[in-house]
């Protein structure tokens, strides 16, 4: 047995493979031929054989990663963050705006905000279908991702996207392509919190 | 025996196949880089007139190959054989350009390799006097490959830095037994490389060793080093991918002078897309475009062009495995040696 945290030169990497290949075959045959319980037993010995291999190449693979890393070029983190912040924190001014212009026309708490919601909703899609909001995403990130704006862009993008594969393959069956997660976990954790309150309360 | 075969993975065309005849069709983006004059046909949009991204692409390598006829007076029913893929489902456009030109058809999948393993192929039915002509293409969209491998065009999200964009752009060859033109001398077929990258979004990072691994193999086969050629071009590593092959050459004492990428040539450094293109477009509208052309005029006499391929789909990287990388290698020669 060998040490698997040894970086091995290519040639004993090239030896230690083919060894472990060729046992690795014989077993396969073994199994193969063999009957009952015994041929559990092949089994469990061609797994270990497996798990074997592939941990042969992590020594490898932990060198190369170690060359990549020095390499990657950085996120602009510090950009991104205030791109995210100002695009963001616009988007929801625009939003109290319509808010407040809804509630002096007269609309009540519940509908200046049901009214809100919609026009943005409207804007988002609008956008996204002018071809703006992938601009916007791409400067912005979670800043325009995050809004409810960018989740009318999630869904108006996929359906854009799979209406030339029909009404019902294309759009019906992919419109929450990328929104859908999003609603599966925010359901749940909606639910989550909602008992965490009622039983806290 | 194997007379044709040299070391382990190499191949000699002793009779030196022709490159006779090459087009490239791009998208608007490719047409604004800093190759754009030299493509054969930019298209005016990424539709190209069609309903469907998938059928812009299909047009653009039917397109591509039929610009490569015409410019050498030929027609499909001269070819022997036709040799294309591309990165979509089942290789659907070069089916269904095969569909059009109703020629024997062989199609191929090397993902961004895919024109590398074409040339490497069409030299061996030359070499082995199975054909006269033969057309390869290889194409690649940046929308159709958006949708299949990540998510929808019109969605704002933001790219990583290590992300490349993948060109729209089809490229089309016609190798020939004879003729005037570029001389196809060897071919070294590459091995499955996988150094446990996973990130679907750093295709550089792990086609680097792909790549590495055919240059070495390539050098010990023939007995050659970086001096002998001109240019060492690969395909669409990009800059990180660049970065590191650069890494490892230094360090089996290589000089990474004469090496340069397909990837970072194709856009221009204000065009953002990162690390640069990616695709079986790239390398191929590059390599026709640009790369033979310089061939021809005598600025290099010999070349060696490494197509690089990442071997995943996005359900094997949903399931988070590494990604096994590919990359063959042809040598070009002007016909001046």
């Amino acid at each position: 047995m060998i040490d698997q945290n040894v970086l091995l030169t290519e040639q004993e990497m090239t030896i230690w493979q083919n060894e472990l290949q060729k046992e690795h075959q014989k077993v396969l045959f073994w199994e193969a031929q063999a009957k009952g319980e015994e041929r559990n037993n092949f089994a469990d010995l061609r797994q270990e054989i497996e798990k074997q291999q592939q941990r042969f190449a992590k020594p490898r693979e932990i060198d190369y990663l170690s060359t990549v890393i020095k390499l990657v070029p950085s996120q602009t983190l510090i950009k991104n963050l205030v791109m995210a912040f100002l695009v963001g924190g616009s988007i929801c001014l625009i939003g109290q705006i319509i808010y407040n212009l809804f509630a002096q026309g007269g609309l009540g708490i519940k509908e200046a905000s049901a009214a809100t919601s919609s026009l943005l909703v409207f804007l988002g899609a609008l956008f996204t279908g002018l071809g703006y909001y992938d601009e916007l995403g791409k400067v912005a990130g979670a800043g325009s991702i995050v809004p409810i704006t960018g989740f009318a862009n999630s869904i108006v993008s996929s359906a854009l996207e799979f209406k030339r594969e029909g009404y019902i393959y294309g759009v019906g069956a992919r419109l929450f392509n990328v929104a859908g997660p999003i609603l599966v976990y925010g359901t749940m954790v909606s639910i989550l919190v909602g008992l965490v309150y009622y039983f806290a309360r | 025996m194997t007379p044709n075969k040299i070391g382990k993975q190499t191949l000699q065309f002793s009779s030196a196949p022709v490159i006779t005849s090459w087009a490239s069709v791009v998208g608007p983006m490719e047409g604004k880089g800093p190759l754009g004059e030299k493509y054969d046909l930019v298209l005016r949009d990424t539709l190209a007139g069609e309903k469907s991204w998938e059928k812009a692409e299909q047009k653009m390598m039917q397109y591509s190959i039929e610009l490569a006829m015409e410019k050498h007076d030929l027609l499909p029913k001269d070819l022997d054989f036709y040799l294309a893929g591309d990165l979509l489902n089942q290789i659907t456009c070069a089916n269904f350009t095969a569909r059009f030109l109703n020629i024997p058809f062989l199609g191929l999948y090397g993902a961004c390799s895919t024109l590398a393993e074409g040339l490497c192929m069409a030299g061996v039915f030359l070499e082995g006097g199975f054909a006269e002509k033969m057309g390869v293409s290889a194409s690649s969209h940046h929308d159709t490959a958006e949708r299949q491998y990540r998510t929808p065009v019109e969605l704002g999200d933001q790219r990583p830095m290590t992300a490349q964009w993948t060109v729209t752009g089809s490229a089309s060859l016609i190798v020939e037994k004879k003729g005037n033109g570029i001389k196809l001398t060897h071919a070294t077929i590459g091995k499955i490389i996988d150094l446990g990258i996973s990130n679907a979004q750093d295709l550089g990072s792990a086609m680097a060793p792909a790549a590495f691994d055919t240059i070495k193999t390539h050098f010990e086969d023939l007995g050659r080093s970086e001096n002998d050629y001109d240019l060492i071009v690969t395909g669409d590593l990009g800059l990180l991918g660049h970065g590191i092959l650069k890494e490892l050459l230094k360090e089996k004492g290589i000089s990474p002078d004469k090496f340069n990428d397909c990837g970072i040539m194709v856009y221009s450094p204000e065009q953002d897309t990162h690390c640069g293109g990616s695709g079986c477009g790239c390398s191929g509208v590059v390599l026709t475009a640009h790369l033979i052309e310089r061939l021809l005029s005598g600025y290099y006499h010999r070349l060696l062009f490494i197509g690089t391929g990442a071997l995943l789909n996005s359900l094997t990287s949903n399931q988070g495995e590494t990604i096994p990388c590919i990359a063959h290698a042809v040598v070009l020669e002007s016909r001046g040696e």
